[in-house]
């Protein structure tokens, strides 16, 4: 179909959609024309479900898929109480619409945070349930009967003796005529009868990624298509000062260079041309006033700051009078690095800018954002502005931020018809919004037996909250900031958190994967690790001692160190480090074995994850979660650090901005506790508990205390 | 200039520099995006291809070195030996998480049970090493390749 044929209205139903073929094999389409031009005879109950006369069930998710698996996950939410095999349904991505998808614990419309289950566990069980309801309504009306005698099994509706059924296909037209059910007279499943619900399903979005059907935003090529490669000034606030237009448009291929404010474009038959172009063009640029920063100075400023008091995040019992009177005081500074998401499928936004709309190919985690960045951008209504969202090739966070849909409208406002504005890897990794750094003092007391009498914890760095949600912020504290501080698991008879915002200049910062958690976690574990060292105590007898009040905690952690054979001894320069942590709803200890080679090279060659969840969806999913959350962290606790000099970011792509490799992967084990809970979290918990798991194995391997991140191993060499 | 190519097994005919990398021709030209586009400088493996039969970074590749081989995407790899073995070990497994990385993983993988069609850890380690992932799915990649080889 070509673009021009492409009224706004029906482009909005332009989306990607996954389809599960015979066979299981999914077929990745455009759902064009049928779908949307035989809605009016769907029956659609919610935004959630439609169903069409052949019974095609076509589920839309409400939030985006990025590899944690929650197409699958919703899907089950809604298929268990439709009562329709995983099989026969078929996915799409939910357009923007914060009335119908908006986000029930956050409002809007994106993905984050580790909450897609918890926000959604209940609203889509209740729409499938209502769907249900209706087509046992349609199906007992055809029989004359009770509807409380039928019932729905596998697409059909059955009668009370199962000997009449009717598919849901042949319940549409009837189903739809009828008034929704009264939420309070909808009956939802008893965990005891989930049948998809706590069982591995397949995903429903593999077979695509193993035979390159499936697409992402990079993948999009609406009908002519050129390419941008585009430049943005290496440092903050810094704009083009020359370019070299004449010698980018003589390179084969290339169309036209684009400026913006602190930008420029290539625009190309082919991404070969556009990067051609990009580098004749010999950029140019004024820096602006960002064009002396350096890390170096950046954390000297966070290193001053952090000797001020901080806005109080907790305060109970009396802090300074106990840790004047503990037998043993320990004093500890943290820090860690500014991070970047790098994700393997770089930035990149498809834009269509017309004269009374403009459209988007992209995947974001944002969608509601998305919308602003456009709107804000074209100066058009946020309903003129079409978004067809894609899975992503890893989000991490990074497509929480919309600065790369704000670049490419910018660019497309100038080019004629649709642009797709890729970032190079360098790009992608010089121009993120980074994880914080963050500088955090602690103060612990023990008593004579070794046991906490004061906790004292400041944060410094930046607040991302106090940036884009400012009334989130309890005066002067990020929750984000002491989120995995401010309520550590253990007892802890005095405890003061503290929040000291301190923003880096010419660095833009945002969420990461693990968010709060990420960094406090690391601290808490870390000093509590200290203090079980100072107490002469074994690090999981220690935490035992302080958990005896938080039983899901304990469980996971005794759990995690019997699988783990913790006690068990190990050779020289080998140490097993444990964590613990309670975050995004969800109990986590994780235990990580690590050698510390002579020259201080750290092989982490086990992970052991012990899990309280509550209610699981797909365990699969938890484990797969499990396994790559703590490969992310552990990433970044061996190699992950974004430094500036000259305003510039120093790292660039895989080279210097190390990710872990196959032969580094050390195995992680799941062991999930069954538990009848409400759903936690999943798709961060292992990041943020990894870090101190491995860093106090090097403790334990090595006797010295790592507290500065990515670790150093000139500091860990035999000696 | 122009540049006639096997890819597949089917001839295409491209016109651009001789320079331009066969990841781009690839995508953008002829609009074969299941190989993705990671790094651009060799070090991710996401671009993976076979050319020649050869594990091949597409991304620094070009065309006109590639212009006289048989090329072989991930649109085609069940076509090649232990290819369609593989997808299937992906999926029994649940490998892929975002999936971006996962045809040049898979792509090396093909690569490397030709050569070696029962691989150590090593071997693995060895062959697989260039592919990045950042979701974290090694460990799957690992036990996939080994049930494809059984």
């Amino acid at each position: 179909m070509s673009k021009s044929a492409l009224a706004p209205q029906l482009s909005r139903r332009h989306f990607l959609k996954a389809s599960v073929a015979v066979g299981g094999g999914l077929v990745v389409n455009l759902a064009l024309g049928s779908g949307f031009s035989a809605a009016a005879a769907d029956f659609a109950p919610n935004a959630f479900i439609r169903i069409d006369r052949k019974g095609l069930v076509t589920l839309v998710m409400p939030q985006v898929e990025m590899g944690q698996g929650i197409y699958t996950a919703q899907a089950m939410l809604l298929a268990e109480e439709l009562e329709v095999a995983l099989d026969d349904v078929k996915l799409e991505h939910a357009p923007v619409d914060e009335s119908l998808y908006g986000h029930p614990m956050l409002g809007r419309q994106m993905t984050g945070g580790s909450t897609s289950i918890r926000a959604f566990w209940s609203p889509l069980r209740m729409a499938g349930a209502t769907a249900r309801a209706l087509l046992i309504q349609a199906a007992a009306q055809e029989w004359n009967v009770d509807p409380a005698s039928c019932r729905a099994e596998d697409g059909f509706v059955l009668d009370e003796s199962g000997t009449r059924a009717l598919a849901y296909g042949e319940l549409v037209d009837v189903a739809a005529s009828l008034p929704a059910p009264a939420p309070e007279t909808l009956i939802l499943k008893s965990p005891e009868n989930f049948r998809l619900l706590g069982t591995p399903a397949k995903r429903l979005d593999t077979p695509g990624k193993v035979n390159g059907a499936l697409k992402y935003g990079i993948d999009a090529f609406p009908d002519g298509t050129k390419i941008a490669a585009i430049a943005i000034s290496p440092v903050l606030g810094g704009k083009p000062k020359s370019v070299n237009e004449q010698s980018a448009l003589a390179v084969n291929g290339v169309r036209q260079v684009v400026l913006t404010d602190d930008a420029v474009a290539v625009v190309a038959d082919h991404t070969g041309a556009a990067k051609k172009g990009l580098e004749a063009a010999s950029i140019e640029w004024d820096d602006g006033p960002n064009a002396q920063v350096s890390s170096t100075d950046i954390v000297r400023h966070l290193e001053q700051e952090s000797q001020n008091p901080g806005a109080i995040a907790r305060s109970e019992g009396d802090v300074t009078t106990a840790l004047a009177g503990a037998a043993q005081r320990i004093d500890a500074v943290y820090q860690l690095p500014f991070l970047s998401h790098a994700a393997m499928e770089p930035m990149n936004c498809t834009v269509h800018v017309r004269e009374d709309a403009c459209e988007l190919w992209v995947g974001t985690q944002n969608l509601s954002a998305a919308k602003l960045a456009a709107a804000t951008v074209t100066g058009l209504e946020p309903e003129k502005i079409i978004i067809n969202n894609h899975i992503v090739g890893g989000g991490f966070g990074r497509r929480l931020e919309v600065d790369g849909i704000s670049h490419a409208v910018k660019v497309a406002m100038q080019v004629d018809g649709p642009v797709k504005v890729i970032w190079s890897r360098e790009e992608d990794i010089q121009h993120g919004y980074y994880r914080p750094y963050y500088y955090d003092r602690m103060s612990g007391g023990i008593d004579e037996e070794g046991n906490p009498v004061a906790w004292m914890h400041r944060v410094s760095g930046s607040s991302i909250f106090a940036r884009i949600a400012p009334p989130v912020m309890q005066n002067g504290v990020d929750p984000d900031g002491v989120e995995g501080a401010a309520h550590p698991p253990y007892k802890l008879p005095a405890i003061q958190v503290e929040f000291n915002q301190v923003e880096p200049q010419g660095v833009l910062t945002s969420w990461w994967r693990g968010v709060g958690p990420s960094h406090n976690v690391f601290v808490v574990e870390s000093f509590i690790d200290e203090l079980a060292a100072a107490a002469k105590a074994d690090p999981v007898d220690y935490r035992k001692r302080l958990l005896s009040e938080n039983p899901r905690a304990l469980r996971v952690l005794e759990l995690a160190a019997e699988k783990a054979e913790w006690g068990k001894p190990l050779p020289a320069r080998q140490g097993r480090g444990v964590a613990v942590q309670f975050a995004f709803g969800s109990y986590l200890a994780i235990v990580a074995d690590a050698t510390v080679e002579a020259d201080g090279a750290v092989r982490v060659t086990r992970i052991v994850t012990a899990v309280d969840c509550g209610l699981t969806v797909n365990p699969d999913t938890i484990a797969a979660q499990m396994e790559g959350g703590a490969l992310y962290g552990l990433t970044a606790v061996l190699y992950g650090a974004i430094t500036l000099k000259d305003g510039r970011v120093e790292q660039s792509n895989f080279d210097n901005y190390l990710p872990l490799r196959i032969d580094e992967a050390p195995h992680v084990e799941t062991h999930i506790v069954p538990t009848a809970e409400p759903p936690g979290g999943i798709g961060e918990a292992a990041t943020s508990a990894v870090f101190p798991a491995v860093t106090n194995a090097i403790f334990s391997a090595t006797g010295k205390r790592v507290r500065t991140l990515p670790v150093n191993p000139e500091d860990l060499r035999e000696t | 200039m122009a540049f006639s190519l096997q890819i597949n097994g089917r001839a295409y005919t491209v016109d651009v520099d001789g320079d331009t990398p066969l990841l781009w021709v690839l995508r953008d030209v002829l609009g074969m995006t299941g190989t993705k586009f990671g790094c651009g400088q060799g070090l991710c493996g996401a671009c993976t291809v076979h050319v020649d039969g050869v594990a091949t970074r597409s991304c620094v590749t070009p065309i006109e070195s590639a212009a006289e081989s048989q090329v072989t995407t991930i649109e085609a790899l069940h076509t090649v030996a232990h290819g369609k073995a593989l997808q299937d070990a992906w999926v029994e497994l649940e490998v892929p998480q975002c999936g971006y990385c996962q045809s040049g993983q898979l792509m090396s993988a093909a690569a490397l049970l030709k050569e070696t069609p029962r691989p150590t850890d090593d071997d693995i380690d060895n062959a697989m090493w260039g592919n990045v992932c950042r979701c974290g799915t090694y460990q799957r990649i690992r036990a996939a390749i080994k049930r494809a080889s059984a």
